[in-house]
């Protein structure tokens, strides 16, 4: 099974402040034991919402909104994708996360299991996503 | 924390850690059904004290300390024991080795215990079936249940198989050490090939009703995947790492909606695990860096790029696979190779140019009750419109395989031959 680890914007990581050596130094070999233990699949960080978009929906309706964003604890500053066998097995992995904060203060990582496309039933939709996917 | 939920944390922690601390005290004790029982000893201890005071901080070391409290234990009682049996001179023998392995050791890097626990696990001295278990139990940190489960076989078969390979490995005193030289090259193979024979186990079930068992497949990746980033300069590593990605990346599409084998050409392509595909791509042009293009795994992961890379079937570029297997068969001459390359040629340039091939195959004495042969031929001639001679080699190709799903498509198969005669 898979799990996003999904990190946290903060007010430095949001004004694209680089994090330290000391930062940079815990999260590369955080990600190297998970390549060692044969359990990392993907991972990278996200630049400032300043640069992104997000799209608004109304019914047909849609509006583009240019960033940057003001919730920041709401707002995604990178992910780590790993496959394990259980739910324990990356609770365990993810209480190893370091603390991605760029001042070291507070921070926070959010822990997802991926949806398989086996976990919805047969469905139109579901096809048509699959087709979708080829085309990346 | 509730007990049942101690334990399955505990269970975690134990699938991370198991396989860096068994390394760790076969280095010490050089002997890796002891380290494998003070891991374990260990194991129970976590289990008696964590559900009361919790996971601790770091619980690989929590675990490592424990057992090598338990070993430096054992090991002087060992010596006072030696001591009151043996020769003063034989004394001093013990005590240097003691000196040497145990303690100061411990500052080695963790990746070279790792390496030397997979090269002695699939050490040559081992039969395949023990070298499998023991890497599963050892590297994989399954339990017994979990690898005889996985096979089909019982769970005590399993246990023997592990027991006698440690008492194989403590026999032949195979030294817990990675192979230098030119022995690495064939050490690797056999490493890599026990891999390949779990993923293959799980990719192709060969027994049972499951046409694959994913979990198995997992497994396999996750080892190599491990061993891509122990020997991050061997590209054969990364040949297979490649393979198994891109072919794992075809799980889904190639299990049908009632558990049916679904062939290459005919899945839905969009099922495909494109992440998997990425990875595998991305491992192959690794292996192809350090030189290693003309490998057999990366030659057989070059074949499986050519059909990721096609988005549709009639997009696959056969003429290139063709030849990629005509490399592998001047590599690793094989019957099953030529047969792929059969299959290719007839994609290709048509199955006639196809049959030829297949047909210098026939008497091959490997091949005898290889069902792809006939399943293979079978399907050349149905292209060929020679449809009693493809019923009657898809009906034999049924009566080979031992695989329940495969026969049943080879069976269908068959029928249809049957009615367009």
């Amino acid at each position: 099974m898979r799990f996003m680890f999904i990190v946290k914007a903060t007010q430095d990581s949001e004004a694209g402040v680089m994090p330290e050596e000391k930062l940079f130094a815990a999260m590369a070999g955080y990600h190297e034991e998970l390549q060692k233990a044969g359990v990392l699949l993907d991972a990278s960080g996200l630049k400032p919402s300043a640069q992104g978009w997000r799209v608004k929906y109304d019914g047909e309706k849609r509006t583009v909104i240019d960033g940057p964003f003001a919730e920041v604890k709401e707002l995604i500053a990178g992910y780590t994708l790993i496959q394990v066998k259980s739910r324990e097995e990356a609770m365990e992995w993810a209480r190893r996360f370091p603390n991605p904060a760029v001042d070291g203060k507070e921070g926070e990582v959010e822990v997802r299991q991926l949806f398989e496309l086996e976990d919805f039933g047969p469905s139109e939709a579901v096809e048509r996503f699959r087709e979708m996917e080829a085309l990346k | 924390m509730a007990a049942a939920e101690a334990h399955r944390a505990i269970d975690a922690v134990w699938r991370i850690e198991s396989a860096r601390l068994i390394a760790g005290l076969a280095r010490m004790v050089r002997d890796i059904g002891l380290a494998e029982d003070l891991a374990h000893d260990a194991l129970v201890a976590a289990l008696e004290r964590w559900p009361e005071s919790g996971v601790p901080d770091n619980p690989g070391a929590w675990l490592m300390a424990t057992a090598k409290h338990r070993a430096i234990d054992l090991l002087r009682r060992n010596t006072r024991l030696e001591r009151k049996h043996e020769e003063l001179g034989h004394e001093l023998e013990v005590q240097q080795e003691m000196a040497g392995p145990d303690l100061d050791a411990m500052d080695d890097p963790v990746g070279d215990d790792l390496l030397r626990l997979i090269f002695t696990a699939c050490h040559p001295v081992l039969s395949s079936e023990a070298r499998v278990a023991l890497t599963l139990r050892l590297l994989g940190g399954l339990t017994t249940e979990e690898i005889a489960r996985a096979f089909l076989i019982p769970e005590p078969t399993v246990a023997q198989r592990i027991v006698r390979a440690k008492r194989t490995l403590a026999k032949a005193q195979v030294p817990f050490e990675v192979p230098r030289g030119a022995e690495l090259g064939a050490r690797l193979s056999s490493v890599l090939e026990v891999v390949y024979l779990v993923f293959n186990e799980g990719y192709t079930a060969t027994a049972g009703d499951d046409w694959m068992r994913p979990a198995l497949c997992e497994d396999a990746l996750r080892l190599g995947r491990i061993l891509a980033g122990l020997a991050p300069r061997e590209p054969e590593v990364h040949g297979l790492v490649a393979l198994m990605e891109i072919q794992a990346s075809r799980s889904h599409a190639r299990v049908g909606p009632s558990g049916e084998p679904v062939l290459l050409l005919d899945q839905d392509r969009a099922r495909w695990d494109h992440l998997l595909i990425r990875r595998g791509l991305a491992a192959l042009a690794r292996a192809e860096a350090l030189g290693g293009a003309r490998g057999p795994y990366a030659l057989q992961a070059a074949i499986a790029a050519c059909h990721a890379r096609a988005r549709a079937p009639e997009d696959t570029d056969w003429e290139r696979i063709a030849a990629l297997y005509g490399e592998l068969a001047w590599i690793t001459p094989s019957p099953i190779v030529e047969l792929n390359r059969a299959v290719a040629v007839a994609m290709a340039r048509g199955p006639a140019a196809g049959l030829e091939i297949v047909d210098t195959l026939t008497s091959e004495p490997l091949l005898q009750d290889y069902h792809l042969l006939p399943s293979v031929r079978g399907d050349l001639l149905v292209k060929l419109g020679r449809l009693d001679e493809a019923r009657a080699e898809l009906e034999r190709a049924a009566s080979l395989t031992r695989n329940a799903r495969e026969r049943e498509l080879l069976l269908a198969r068959a029928a249809a031959a049957r009615e367009e005669i």
